[in-house]
């Protein structure tokens, strides 16, 4: 792996090894010394067009959990807001020194061209970019339900992946770039998809999409699925008509206090609640439901900074062809 | 022309109809055709062997963004007429979208001038339908008629003139001097920020969608209100399977519409725009498979009238840059031909007398251009016609290096691909612009 | 170089040295560097349980994962890590014995002191292996040796394990053992 730039293009064994170097990773903030050598030397260059905070600092955390340098540049009172090409931007970035630039564009396919362009050397990961695809946060949440899985077969995560679990993505789909990428992924993965939103908030073409549709989440949550995903809702959406008013989309797509008890009547005891942050309380998730032991929305924060970890050092160590296990 | 001018014997030439005949230029015409041809040749005339060569009605591309004035640093008057030139194209249509607008006289006649100046075809500047492309006030269309560059070609190409009153006022008002509007048929708020083909694809990358049904939609209102008030449209760069089927409706009933399709979507899909690489970026946008396939049988059954390039250079910088900010456009002018024999003529659709019907003879009658496009109704070239030729060998094949290009732009979806042919002489007005696959001299100012 | 009965007998020797350096089994940690260098410790372990009752293999012996501290992880390929476990007890204040097959460079244990340094603070730590093949390119020395094993750089030491390489592993060595290779014949980068 040079890059990460979708989940589109990883690979199950490609997906496993980051998830089970991410267990690593996470063993390490149970340590004395939360910290790893490993990327000690190299410099990490978050690039944020568009802002993110939460982002922004997991991956800071990450990098700087592998001991690298990192160089924080967001658009804001940047070169880029005065004019500067992307080009030009990153290529900045690279003569200062930049092992890996993670970099969150408000434009789809922003880091694929990035990385295919020519214009620099280092490792481009997708922090998010446009409406196309989030591949580490997708990488996290398959982490969050691995070790769900794994905890009900009371057995390590390690290997393992999705087979048996349905997944239920609500919400924004259209407009979503965490819906992508965990379709991608998820499925890859084995588990069973179902995507639930209004028709409008659909994308085009959705039925060639590796997952099953409804309408209706009632429907979907009639399933009993292991893991439901609400997907942050913008209110604005209303003034373009992908619905008439919050409060209809509340009531049919919401997890509002109703639906929360279906779900813990319906689905496993063990069955959670992801959101990838931030919430829209009264929205897209009810009180209730957002302060609900089920809901992961916190462990995915934590979860989130292993997975960076275990994508960063894998794709910062090591370019040289295959060697055998080292057996010193 | 002077009377120094040599004369040109063009010998064994295929003619479009597929028969082989000698052809001389003398002066600014066909002088004569078959044997007689090297009979009247003297001593200072020129000699081209054509063997196995194709002699065509200079190209009329009624599709061209030359740039200028505005955007001199993509393309100007002079380097895309040379473009043009090694196209084999002896007239283009210089498209409205410049800075200023041409949206009045003054503009249109620089641009006529600019034209006249360089000397390498012809250059007829298409007049804005509405002040500035704002799509809210008609321009001055009969000044621009008859002002000095003649226009008879109106268009916001670029934008739609989505207004329907503003349309049918446009459509009725050019018939006061045999003008024609070319509509840019996309319907702008199903198309909003829409950065591709509306598909599987689009959703899958994340980029907005432009569907079908935004070009259909204004293409089946046009073509009813062009019937409504008996005027000429004609509808620029059809893209859609859909589109075809609308056109191929409006003719049946006898409504006055032409249609032009454009080189690229004749050959390439959607499935590029997965690079996210900006080359690929184009208004209206490349489309799937099966688009390609009715664009290509709706020419070759005449329900598509024209090949227009739009030619649309642009400078690096608006296409060294992130998918959703990069300009919209190809160059085209120098791989027309080329595509089109790989398209058209080497899949056995269509003829080169067809290829002379779609990229001369069709245009240059949609623009009520005398001297362009002359072609005999059964494929032959006649004397006496004004000599506006390219000969063209479609038998060897280059690959696409844009670098090597004339026009000032870099921006060809065709870079490192194989296609067919070249242009190897143009004849200008009986002057040799381009001789010997390489630029010559551009044609005295009159 | 080495067969089954050959490695078996030189881990009872070990067993008996470590016991006698630390004047028996108080404190003892063993930790087996991935991957040959874990069953070792577990086999080890077992024998000082043999000797001395008193020892709880279980709870004694752990893996300490060295991959996030090597120094050449630039070079290589990216590798997945493996899990370290540790004994319940940790490593705070014991006498921890790094375990591992073939003491080459001292790289690797360069990397595992360093490891075990960000995991707690052993009163002492000391080092076993079965093979010392020479060859040191750091000032390390292993306080316990199965056999010393006089190679050349250009040869390769292979070690076998049926925990690993048995049938149920991934090889198909049915029974343990040590051998050379000229490196020529076997690509790859195995110290």
């Amino acid at each position: 792996m040079k890059h990460l730039l979708s989940t589109a293009d990883l690979s199950r064994s490609d997906a496993l090894q980051i998830l089970d170097t991410a267990e690593e990773m996470a063993a390490v903030s149970g340590r004395e010394v939360k910290k790893l050598p490993a990327l000690r030397g190299r410099t990490v260059v978050n690039l944020f067009l568009e802002d993110s905070t939460r982002t922004r600092i997991s991956f800071e955390a990450a990098a700087k959990r592998l001991s690298a340098d990192v160089i924080n540049f967001s658009a804001k009172g940047s070169s880029v807001s005065k004019g500067e090409s992307l080009k030009d931007t990153v290529q900045t970035l690279e003569a200062i020194g930049a092992d890996a630039i993670v970099m969150r564009h408000w434009g789809s396919g922003a880091a694929a061209q990035l990385a295919s362009s020519g214009w620099i050397t280092s490792a481009v990961v997708n922090a998010g970019d446009g409406t196309h695809e989030h591949p580490t946060q997708a990488l996290l949440d398959a982490f969050t339900l691995r070790r769900h899985l794994s905890r009900r077969h009371g057995s390590a995560p390690h290997g393992r992946d999705l087979e048996g679990m349905h997944v239920v993505i609500v919400g924004d789909i259209l407009h979503s770039r965490v819906a992508r990428s965990n379709v991608w992924l998820l499925t890859t993965l084995g588990a069973r998809v179902t995507l639930a939103a209004p028709p409008t908030l659909m994308p085009f073409g959705v039925d060639a999409w590796p997952c099953e549709v409804t309408y209706s989440l009632d429907e979907a949550l009639a399933t009993g699925p292991d893991a439901v995903m609400m997907l942050r809702v913008q209110a604005e959406r209303m003034k373009d008509a992908f619905f008439p008013s919050a409060a209809e989309y509340t009531r049919s797509w919401g997890l509002t206090d109703e639906r929360l008890a279906v779900f813990e009547s319906t689905s496993a005891a063990d069955a959670i609640i992801m959101h990838p942050g931030p919430m829209n309380r009264g929205l897209e998730i009810s009180s209730a439901a957002a302060d609900s032991p089920r809901n992961t929305a916190l462990e995915q924060v934590t979860n989130g900074v292993s997975v960076r970890m275990a994508v960063l050092y894998l794709l910062l160590s090591g370019s040289a062809p295959d060697s055998q296990e080292a057996t010193v | 022309m002077t009377a120094t001018e040599p004369s040109h014997l063009i010998l064994g030439a295929t003619m479009p109809n597929g028969t082989t005949a000698d052809v001389l230029i003398q002066g600014e015409v066909i002088a004569a055709v078959g044997t007689d041809a090297a009979d009247r040749a003297d001593e200072a005339t020129v000699r081209i062997e054509a063997a196995g060569r194709v002699l065509l009605p200079g190209l009329v591309d009624l599709h061209t963004h030359l740039r200028e004035p505005g955007k001199e640093d993509a393309e100007t008057v002079e380097t895309g007429t040379r473009a043009a030139a090694m196209g084999g194209f002896t007239s283009v249509h210089a498209m409205a979208n410049s800075t200023p607008v041409a949206d009045t006289a003054g503009v249109v006649e620089q641009v006529w001038q600019l034209g006249q100046e360089a000397g390498w075809c012809d250059v007829h500047p298409v007049g804005a339908v509405t002040v500035g492309l704002a799509g809210e006030q008609l321009a001055e269309l009969g000044a621009m008629a008859q002002s000095r560059a003649q226009v008879r070609m109106f268009s916001d190409d670029g934008m739609c003139v989505q207004d329907p009153v503003l349309m049918r006022r446009a459509l009725e008002y050019v018939k006061a001097f045999d003008g024609f509007i070319a509509q840019h048929a996309q319907e702008p708020k199903l198309t909003a920020g829409a950065q591709m083909n509306e598909g599987e694809l689009s959703s899958m990358l994340g980029l907005a969608g432009w569907p079908a049904v935004a070009e259909e939609a204004i293409i089946a209102r046009d073509v009813l209100l062009a019937q409504h008030v008996g005027s000429r449209l004609h509808v620029c760069h059809v893209s859609t399977a859909g589109s075809v089927e609308i056109i191929r409706w409006a003719k049946e009933r006898g409504i006055e519409v032409t249609a032009e399709a454009t080189p690229h979507h004749l050959l390439l899909t959607e499935e590029l725009v997965r690079t996210y690489n900006p080359v690929f970026k184009v208004n209206p946008p490349l489309r799937r498979e099966s688009d390609v396939m009715a664009l290509r049988e709706g020419l070759a059954d005449g329900t598509i009238d024209t090949i227009g390039t739009d030619h649309a250079p642009h400078t690096a910088e608006t296409k060294e840059c992130e998918w959703t900010v990069a300009a919209m456009g190809m160059t085209g002018l120098e791989t027309a031909l080329p595509v089109v024999q790989h398209a058209l003529v080497d899949t056995g659709l269509m003829d080169w007398a067809g290829v002379a019907r779609v990229m001369s003879v069709n245009p240059a009658r949609i623009a009520r251009l005398e001297t362009q496009g002359q072609m005999d109704p059964d494929g032959g070239l006649a004397a006496g016609a004004p000599a506006h030729l390219a000969l063209y060998d479609p038998n060897i094949t280059r690959t696409v290096d844009p670098e090597t290009h004339t026009t000032k732009s870099r921006n060809s979806p065709y870079r490192g691909m194989e296609l067919p042919g070249q242009i190897t002489d143009v004849f200008y007005g009986g002057h040799p612009v381009v001789r010997d696959r390489a630029l010559s001299a551009p044609r005295q100012h009159r | 170089m080495l067969s089954a009965a050959d490695i078996d007998r030189a881990l009872t020797r070990i067993a008996h040295e470590i016991l006698e350096s630390n004047k028996g089994p108080e404190n003892l940690v063993l930790l087996g560097i991935p991957r040959r260098g874990y069953p070792l410790a577990q086999r080890l372990a077992a024998k000082l349980a043999g000797i001395e009752p008193g020892f709880d293999p279980e709870a004694s012996t752990g893996q300490l994962d060295v991959t996030m501290y090597r120094d050449d992880l630039r070079r290589s390929t990216s590798r997945t890590p493996a899990p370290t476990r540790l004994p319940a007890r940790g490593v705070d204040g014991a006498v921890v014995v790094l375990v591992d097959d073939v003491l080459f460079s001292g790289r690797t244990i360069r990397a595992a002191l360093d490891a075990l340094s960000d995991i707690g603070r052993p009163d002492v730590v000391r080092l076993g292996v079965l093979v010392d093949r020479g060859h040191r390119e750091l000032p390390i020395r292993a306080d316990f040796v199965g056999k010393n094993l006089p190679t050349s750089t250009a040869e390769r030491v292979q070690v076998r394990l049926t925990e690993i390489d048995g049938p149920d592993g991934t090889g198909e060595s049915a029974e343990d053992g040590v051998s050379i290779f000229d490196r020529a014949d076997e690509p790859g980068d195995a110290r």
